[in-house]
């Protein structure tokens, strides 16, 4: 239990329970799920679905972020995957066939391959910063994927394609399958073995990683190919839902929403420590909230202002300094954990106090950010 | 540190061989500070490549090398500029703004509805710049006060100024305001059959503001202090924290006089302008030669930036065989090269970082 309070998750839970539990008093049906045609329905297997890409993404997110990096090009990326993977299909000379999905899959993952390749020589060869590195790519990206589309926007008719996005797989849909089995490799190969202790070991601080023996080159370039390959997954699921390449409006901004997702599960910006779960749990509540939205009624062009509203609170939640004063204030006699039921503002008020009492015992986040100049982010 | 001599030594006039401290001779010293020490060559590379983007344009398309042709890069750039120079004040102390294209939509819409429901121009403009300073200065303050990072804090404001937008009108408003209209359609004749809007002129008395200010003022000094080395600026005393929350002011502010004039040039208030504008931007000040670590760089280099992506898109514009999405391309492909350029450059300038 007194493990449980001092998690860092605790009150990114917490917040994702109050926004289910508001869906649930809206809409009392919303944690029905129901078995039709052997496959689940329901509103909280469409939030898992319809998180998914996210998700994703911000796996390979996480990790650039935990190796002190950023990567704003993951957007260009799911646009140029799917650019590919439908171009390829409509070229092959059956584009129905299963062998010719196999080939346009394989042939976008490989040119992301490149593409994470690339974003990870500027970075780590070439020592050029993070953030101007893959807005290169950022900005060219969908250039590019509007020059394979020919600034069209290509159908495909393909049922194993199609599966990515719509499919199912014993009853689960695909795309939750496939961004659960990503995410239990990347959690095994980082917490089962060294790689997540050295990626981290480089995030904290790169020189003494390389002076320690760890080969940060290699990591950083790592992480960036396989964001890379994560956002081509997540591109290639958008464009399977919709069985289109749209190079203009697929994954504009999903690099944003990414990164809130990571940060927003407590993962710093300033690199070093990261937590897969809380990733997981960011995307969950950005999904969580956007659904909400729709449920609720209000226009779904608003989503961005209760996103805003949500992060806000949530970062000063997180600042270090509102974390110092109100650790401050609470040491003497830590309150109990408050029980359930409590509106989502109220909740994450309370039980911040126990979580930032906490500081002491763990590393600061933002270890080296602190001076809260620009660097942090921009490294 | 040696000095390369690989490097082309262009002359420029605006670095006058000062006397050499040290026994070292004068164009030593010049040689230095153009190539390491200081931003003017990466200004200087910029401008040249701007010549030479215009001379080729001039060279291949008919008319292109008219004066207007020129002339409209500032036309229909003037909003840019303005969000540009706004974005250096930012990049100088090691920062950034993402939300300045958020800010510039947020703006149109509040002028036109504003406008709308019968407000006086003048009334509506205050009421633009003041929410622009107002967003900019809880930014700064958070980023500040909270210490959080300034990418994170002005992606939330970006998510915050569009949200705001949809609020305020889904739908596009038009705007009929006579000052408006009369911003929008009046120009300046200038000799030789050409004109200018009077946003160039606005744009052009800003980025003289911003030069006095940042090479006038202690305040200008302060910020190229923070980008140099937040510690150490703070350890001589200088008033860190009034800055860095003035530059993010000044952004806000800039962004929303660039939402005007942006809204003069569309005459509409829109949720969806601007979209990406603040990429452009930071494209711009990046292109004109200011580090994005901070404490390097020249407002000049963000025009001469912002008149390189003008140029670029007068170019495919011209030539109507190449489709719009090779301005992107080109953008990033420039970019890279200028990055990469910036990265070997300073690495020689100091060794070991």
């Amino acid at each position: 239990m007194n493990r449980l309070t001092r998690s860092p998750l605790l009150w990114p839970l917490l917040a994702l329970a109050a926004l289910l539990l508001f869906n649930l008093v809206v809409n009392p049906g919303f944690f029905a799920v129901r078995i039709q045609d052997g496959h689940l329905f329901g509103s909280l297997v469409d939030v898992l679905k319809n998180a998914a890409p996210t998700l994703l993404i911000a796996i390979g997110m996480t990790l650039v972020i935990a190796s002190r990096g950023i990567d704003l090009s993951v957007g260009a990326v799911v646009a140029i995957a799917g650019a590919i993977a439908c171009n390829s299909l409509v070229s092959a000379p059956d584009p129905t066939s299963a062998g010719a999905a196999v080939v346009a899959i394989s042939t976008a993952l490989g040119v992301a391959l490149l593409l994470g390749a690339w974003n990870g020589l500027l970075v780590s060869v070439l020592g050029i910063q993070p953030i101007i590195a893959t807005l290169v790519l950022m900005t060219a990206g969908r250039g590019i994927a509007m020059l394979i589309t020919d600034g069209q926007i290509i159908t495909v008719d393909n049922d194993t394609y199609g599966w990515l996005g719509g499919g199912y797989l014993f009853g689960i849909p695909a795309q939750v399958v496939v961004a659960g089995l990503i995410l239990l490799a990347v959690a095994l190969l980082t917490r089962r073995t060294a790689l997540g202790m050295l990626l981290e070991a480089v995030g904290i601080n790169p020189e003494a990683a390389r002076l320690a023996g760890v080969r940060s080159r290699s990591i950083v370039w790592t992480v960036y190919v396989f964001a890379a390959l994560a956002a081509a997954v997540a591109g290639l699921m958008i464009s399977a839902q919709v069985t289109a390449a749209d190079a203009n409006r697929a994954g504009l901004f999903i690099e944003l929403d990414a990164i809130l997702a990571v940060v927003i599960g407590g993962t710093s910006l300033a690199g070093g420590r990261y937590s897969l779960t809380g990733t997981v749990v960011g995307a969950l509540i950005l999904q969580t909230l956007t659904t909400t939205v729709y449920t609720v009624g209000i226009p779904p062009d608003m989503t961005t202002l209760f996103k805003a509203l949500v992060v806000i609170v949530v970062f000063l939640l997180q600042a270090p300094r509102l974390r110092a004063v109100l650790a401050r204030r609470r040491r003497p006699a830590p309150p109990p954990l408050p029980s359930g039921g409590l509106p989502e503002e109220a909740a994450a008020v309370l039980t911040g106090g126990p979580v930032l009492a906490d500081d002491e015992h763990t590393p600061a986040p933002t270890a080296g950010g602190t001076t809260g100049s620009g660097r942090g982010a921009l490294r | 540190m040696t000095v390369s001599d690989t490097r082309p030594t262009a002359p420029d006039p605006a670095a006058p061989p000062p006397a050499g401290p040290g026994g070292r001779r004068p164009w030593q010293t010049w040689l230095r500070s153009t190539t390491t020490g200081s931003r003017t060559f990466s200004v200087l590379v910029t401008g040249v490549l701007l010549v030479v983007l215009f001379g080729t344009g001039s060279a291949r398309y008919e008319n292109f090398g008219s004066p207007q042709v020129a002339l409209n890069l500032l036309v229909d750039n003037a909003h840019l500029v303005v969000l540009a120079v706004g974005m250096t004040f930012v990049i100088l102390t090691g920062g950034i703004d993402l939300s300045s294209g958020a800010v510039v939509a947020l703006s149109t819409v509040i002028a036109a509805s504003l406008l709308e429901a019968g407000w006086p121009a003048p009334v509506a403009i205050a009421v633009v710049l003041a929410t622009g300073a107002l967003l900019g200065w809880l930014m700064g303050a958070a980023v500040h006060h909270l210490q959080l990072q300034p990418f994170i804090v002005t992606l939330a404001g970006m998510f915050l100024a569009r949200g705001l937008c949809f609020v305020i009108s889904v739908p596009s408003i038009p705007i009929r305001d006579p000052f408006f209209q009369s911003m929008a359609q009046d120009v300046v004749e200038l000799p030789g059959n050409t004109f200018l809007t009077y946003s160039v002129f606005i744009a052009l008395a800003v980025l003289v503001a911003a030069v006095w200010v940042l090479h006038r003022t202690r305040f200008g000094r302060t910020v190229y202090a923070i980008g140099g080395n937040e510690s150490s600026a703070a350890l001589m005393g200088l008033a860190v924290g009034r800055t860095k929350v003035g530059v993010y002011v000044i952004s806000g502010t800039l962004s929303a006089l660039a939402g005007l004039l942006f809204t003069f040039y569309m005459l509409s208030g829109y949720s969806l302008h601007a979209i990406g504008m603040e990429l452009d931007a930071i494209a711009a000040v990046v292109i004109g030669g200011t580090l994005l670590t901070g404490g390097a760089g020249y407002v000049v280099g963000s025009l001469l930036g912002v008149l390189v992506l003008g140029t670029i898109q007068a170019l495919i514009s011209f030539d109507g065989g190449l489709s719009s999405w090779w301005t992107k391309i080109t953008v990033g492909v420039l970019l890279l090269v200028f990055v990469v350029v910036q990265r070997l450059t300073t690495r020689r300038a100091r060794p070991g970082t």
